[in-house]
């Protein structure tokens, strides 16, 4: 459940985010669609809310990429299910893009909360 | 996106709805644990995933690629709908394979003759070396298909440098027989470097070469072409060293010339080719030597660092030495001022040389035009079906629209229908135009026996052609209904599917305009077959001056008889006895040229002094001539005992004749000369008599002054003669009966005059065939879719016809009401077709004879026919509406 005082982030998310945060989730070790999809919005304290419906063409997308893999399992639960590990692009993928975000949250701060420079 | 989860993408969607159940049987579960019961839990896990179906389709998207898909959709739904109405889709299919393949076979000939490079390496670096004349005429004889240059004047040529490797070859008739009638072979003089410079290798045996052809050759070498050497020899693949007689000597078949080389010249495929050196054993006057015979192409092939250019440059330096040392001895002093004068010119031949090309070029281009133009009648009436059936379809199409299929989406669809019949009928079309240009080849061919040789195999330009022919014919009958059918609001449409009393005109203003097009373009059509029919008509009534009908001309080469040149004479005047003595045999004349039979013999009249230009057509019969081509003399006497080689020289003139060097009707007893060889007196004759005119050189030409000497009086007696006679009953072989009697190695050749006349007119009973043909298919296309459109409106207005009926209007006048409408369409087709007819007529001029587009003789004709079966055509709906009852009508 989301706290209380803030919003979940419900609307799309930023192209290509969840991708990054697939890739992330993934490091720890292979697991099914139905994990990273809690793994994301308990990581982000609920703040963000994974569109299961959009998870997996994502998984699809990356898996077409080549930066992830697949194969079938079972769950904790015994439940046969699909699951995703990082291949070596991938990884290499997931410092690329975390770098990349890096730079894009500095830049958005640098807007949004100006620091004492002259004017 | 790779093509493996293309194809597999059915059973790729499998796992992920696999994928998606195991998620949702694991939110359950955890559901399930926190406490909620089976039925909540479903629902919450349904929630968060959203529809699996939607997001399964989002990843099958992804693996599709999308255009192909939908493409295959199209493809797969056209098919389907074609099939589901077997008689629209199988008239299309015939009209457009009929409309492409006339298009196609005639192209598929331009092609052959025109556009296509001689099947040997670098064809492009050939030219030809051919004389500038300046517009003044060569003097000498001509011999062959190709007469250019004179065999003295390769001599010199190839001895040039700069020049390329240079070649020559001559055509002539070869005869296989070894006596009795004759086998006619097509042979071919080559230089003995030919084929090695052309590049034509050896399909058995070897060719020709530098060797075999030296001044004097013993037993000469022959090369026979492919398809000879399988017709006459089956393929014998033991051929080399085998013996061939050609004009009754042996030569030595040395091999067989590579399947595609016909030769030089489109139109014309050698069947034997022989070294230059053999020349002199097989003509009765050798040509090697003589400086005034013309026969011969010469070629070269320009090597890489050659350009035309400076081909060009040196042939153009060297042009006056070469003439100034071939001048022939004999040539008087204007001739030799001429020949001094002319230029030597490069003409690249890459696609070979032609005279079929020259001759046909335009009839078939223009052909091209008319075919054409019917297939543009055909997709007219292919447009209207689609029209028609894009209204029956109107509510599918609006369903669809409303549905949210986008308008883009169902025109794609709709073109891939029209798509499909185009490429249906582009592949029909191949094998009618296979068999239609077959037939078209034997219209070329002439019944004299020189067969038109043409290579029809079907080559990238063909197809690509054809390709492009669908294409076209697809957009022309397919777009525009495909965005007329389409341009709905599905409300109106929905609105409109009820029954109305009067009907949009929007939609029929398209159908009135393909109307009125489809009957101008058949009315140019029709004039154009009346035009090419009443000049073919026009040719074969020209009053020739003779009777060539039941006249039979045998050639009769006695070489082998060895007759001393004193006797010459004589035996030919015994023989032309001997053969009227024949059984059956009504009269029999010796000819030394048969007009209008393509030889021709002309010299120079000499009046009082004054030579006489142009020249004069010359030709020397026996005394029975002018009964046997029925020409009875208009004064004066016939040729007698009295004209003999003692007494002095006499000539019968036609009344061209007279009147343009005597200014008399007849100058019985007046005298004239030929213009004779230098240094010789110009020879003297006096007329004795004149006929009427005849023509001589081709039916086209105005009948000039000819003039006829007595058989009695010929110097110069030749191996060979021609005699003409009428019989009743078949006597060729009585006649070759009597020849082999005299000598047995005597060749005889038979041909029916009127037939060798006939000949002359392939290209004009071509057209006329042909345009009459399209002409007629033309005026049908264009009655069924005028019969089309007024069964429409017919059907669209069955309520109002209902109505005025049940208020008593009179059948005549429901029928008037549609014939005015018709009568409108009608004449607006005239109007447009008599401007466009008149426009395409005076650009087919050329090909006219006694037609002119000036003479509304044609044009009035076409368009009455077309009038009268278009009111035919539109009476037929609007009699049906008239006969209809009004309960039916108002019911339906």
């Amino acid at each position: 459940m989301p706290k209380r005082g803030t919003t979940p982030i419900q609307e799309e998310m930023l192209q290509g985010t969840l991708d990054v945060l697939i890739l992330r989730t993934l490091v720890g070790g292979a697991s099914h669609g139905h994990t990273i999809a809690y793994v994301i919005e308990r990581q982000s304290d609920d703040m963000l809310q994974v569109q299961h419906g959009s998870l997996y063409p994502a998984l699809h997308r990356l898996e077409d990429r080549g930066w992830i893999t697949s194969f079938w399992g079972l769950s904790e639960n015994n439940r046969k299910a699909r699951f995703y590990r990082l291949t070596a692009k991938g990884r290499r993928q997931l410092v690329s893009q975390t770098n990349r975000w890096d730079a894009l949250v500095r830049a958005v701060n640098r807007v949004l909360k100006p620091s004492g420079e002259p004017r | 996106m790779s093509w493996r989860r293309f194809f597999r993408r059915a059973q790729w969607d499998d796992e992920r709805a696999r994928e998606q159940r195991a998620h949702l049987e694991i939110e359950m579960d955890e559901h399930v644990a926190r406490g909620m019961n089976q039925e909540d839990a479903r629902t919450a896990a349904y929630r968060k995933l959203g529809n699996p179906t939607l997001v399964r389709e989002e990843i099958y998207g992804m693996n599709s690629i999308s255009w192909l898909e939908s493409a295959w959709q199209d493809l797969r739904y056209a098919w389907r709908t074609l099939r589901h109405t077997p008689s629209f889709s199988v008239v299309a299919l015939l009209s457009l394979a009929l409309g492409i393949g006339a298009n196609t076979a005639i192209f598929q000939l331009i092609n052959a003759v025109k556009l296509r490079t001689l099947p040997i390496p670098h064809a492009d670096r050939i030219v030809e070396y051919r004389i500038e004349t300046h517009g003044k005429g060569r003097t000498g004889q001509f011999n062959g298909e190709r007469p250019l240059m004179s065999y003295p004047l390769y001599e010199s040529i190839v001895q040039q440098p700069g020049l390329g490797r240079v070649f020559a070859w001559g055509t002539a008739g070869f005869d296989l027989a070894d006596g009795g009638e004759s086998q006619p072979a097509r042979g071919l003089f080559v230089t003995g470097p030919l084929f090695d410079i052309a590049g034509v290798r050896p399909a058995a045996g070897r060719l020709i070469t530098a060797s075999d052809d030296t001044r004097g050759c013993g037993t000469p070498a022959a090369v026979l072409s492919f398809p000879f050497w399988q017709s006459k020899f089956g393929g014998d693949p033991h051929i080399q060293g085998k013996t061939l007689k050609l004009n009754g000597n042996s030569f030595v078949i040395a091999g067989v010339a590579e399947s595609g080389f016909f030769g030089f010249e489109v139109g014309r495929a050698f069947d034997v080719a022989i070294p230059m050196c053999a020349e002199p054993l097989l003509r009765t006057r050798s040509a090697l030597a003589n400086r005034e015979i013309w026969w011969l192409s010469v070629m070269a092939r320009l090597d890489d660092a050659h350009s035309i250019a400076a081909a060009e440059k040196r042939a153009a330096s060297i042009s006056s030495a070469l003439f100034a040392s071939t001048l022939p001895p004999g040539y008087r002093q204007g001739d030799a001022d001429n020949y001094k004068a002319f230029g030597l010119l490069v003409v690249p031949v890459g696609t070979g040389v032609s005279q079929i090309r020259a001759t046909y070029a335009e009839p078939l281009t223009l052909l091209l035009y008319i075919a054409g133009m019917v297939l543009v009648i055909a997709c007219g009436n292919l447009a209207n079906l689609m029209l028609a059936r894009a209204s029956v379809r109107q509510s599918e199409m609006a369903v669809r629209l409303a549905i949210g299929a986008s308008r883009r989406r169902l025109i794609r669809q709709l073109m891939v229908e029209s798509l499909l019949i185009a490429a249906g009928g582009a592949v029909a079309g191949t094998f009618v135009a296979g068999a239609l240009s077959r037939v078209l080849v034997t219209f070329l061919d002439n019944p004299s026996g020189r067969r038109v040789f043409v290579d029809l195999g079907i080559d990238w330009t063909v197809l690509a052609f054809t390709a492009g022919l669908a294409a076209i014919t697809c957009l022309l009958f397919g777009l525009a209904p495909a965005f007329r059918a389409t341009r709905t609001s599905p409300s109106q449409i929905m609105r409109a599917s009820g029954r109305g009393l009067t009907d949009g005109r929007d939609r029929f203003n398209l159908r009135r305009a393909l109307v009125i097009t489809q009957l101008a373009l058949s009315l140019v059509l029709i004039t154009g077959a009346l035009l090419f029919g009443g000049t073919l008509k026009n040719l074969i009534n020209v009053d020739t001056g003779f009777t060539a009908a039941g006249v039979t001309q045998v050639d009769i080469d006695y070489r082998h008889a060895d007759i001393p040149e004193a006797q010459r004479l004589q035996f030919q005047l015994d023989l032309v006895n001997r053969l009227r003595a024949v059984p059956g045999v009504m009269s029999a004349a010796s000819a030394y040229i048969v007009p209008l039979s393509g030889s021709g013999w002309n010299q120079n009249v000499v009046v009082d002094g004054k030579e006489q230009q142009p020249y004069t057509n010359i030709t020397r019969v026996g005394s029975s001539y002018f009964d046997v081509m029925e020409m009875p003399l208009v004064t004066g006497r016939n040729f007698d005992e009295r004209d003999t080689l003692a007494a002095p020289q006499v000539a019968i003139v036609t009344e061209a004749f007279a009147k343009t060097y005597f200014h008399a009707p007849a100058p019985i007893g007046r005298e004239f000369h030929l213009a004779g060889r230098i240094g010789e007196p110009d020879p003297a004759y006096t007329v004795i008599g004149v006929v009427h005119d005849i023509k001589y050189e081709g039916l086209h030409e105005p009948s000039g002054p000819v003039v006829f000497f007595p058989h009695t009086q010929e110097r110069e007696a030749n191996l060979d003669m021609t005699i003409v006679f009428r019989a009743s009953g078949d006597v060729n072989a009585a006649i070759t009966q009597l020849a082999r009697g005299i000598e047995p190695r005597m060749l005889v050749t038979f041909s029916r005059v009127d037939q060798v006349i006939g000949a002359t007119l392939v290209r004009e009973r071509l057209m006329a065939t042909l345009s009459g043909f399209f002409g007629i298919v033309a005026m049908i296309l264009a009655a069924i879719g005028l019969y089309g459109v007024m069964s429409y409106v017919v059907e669209r207005r069955r309520s109002e016809i209902g109505i005025r009926i049940a208020l008593g209007a009179e059948h005549t006048q429901v029928i008037s009401m549609f014939m005015r409408e018709s009568a409108w369409l009608i004449g607006a087709g005239l109007a447009v077709g008599l401007a466009l007819a008149y426009v395409a007529a005076k650009s087919a001029a050329t090909l006219l004879f006694g037609m002119t587009p000036k003479d509304p003789a044609p044009f009035v004709l076409a368009a009455a026919m077309l009038a009268v079966v278009a009111l035919l055509a539109a009476f037929l709906p609007a009699r049906r509406a008239s006969r209809q009852s009004p309960t039916t009508a108002l019911r339906g």
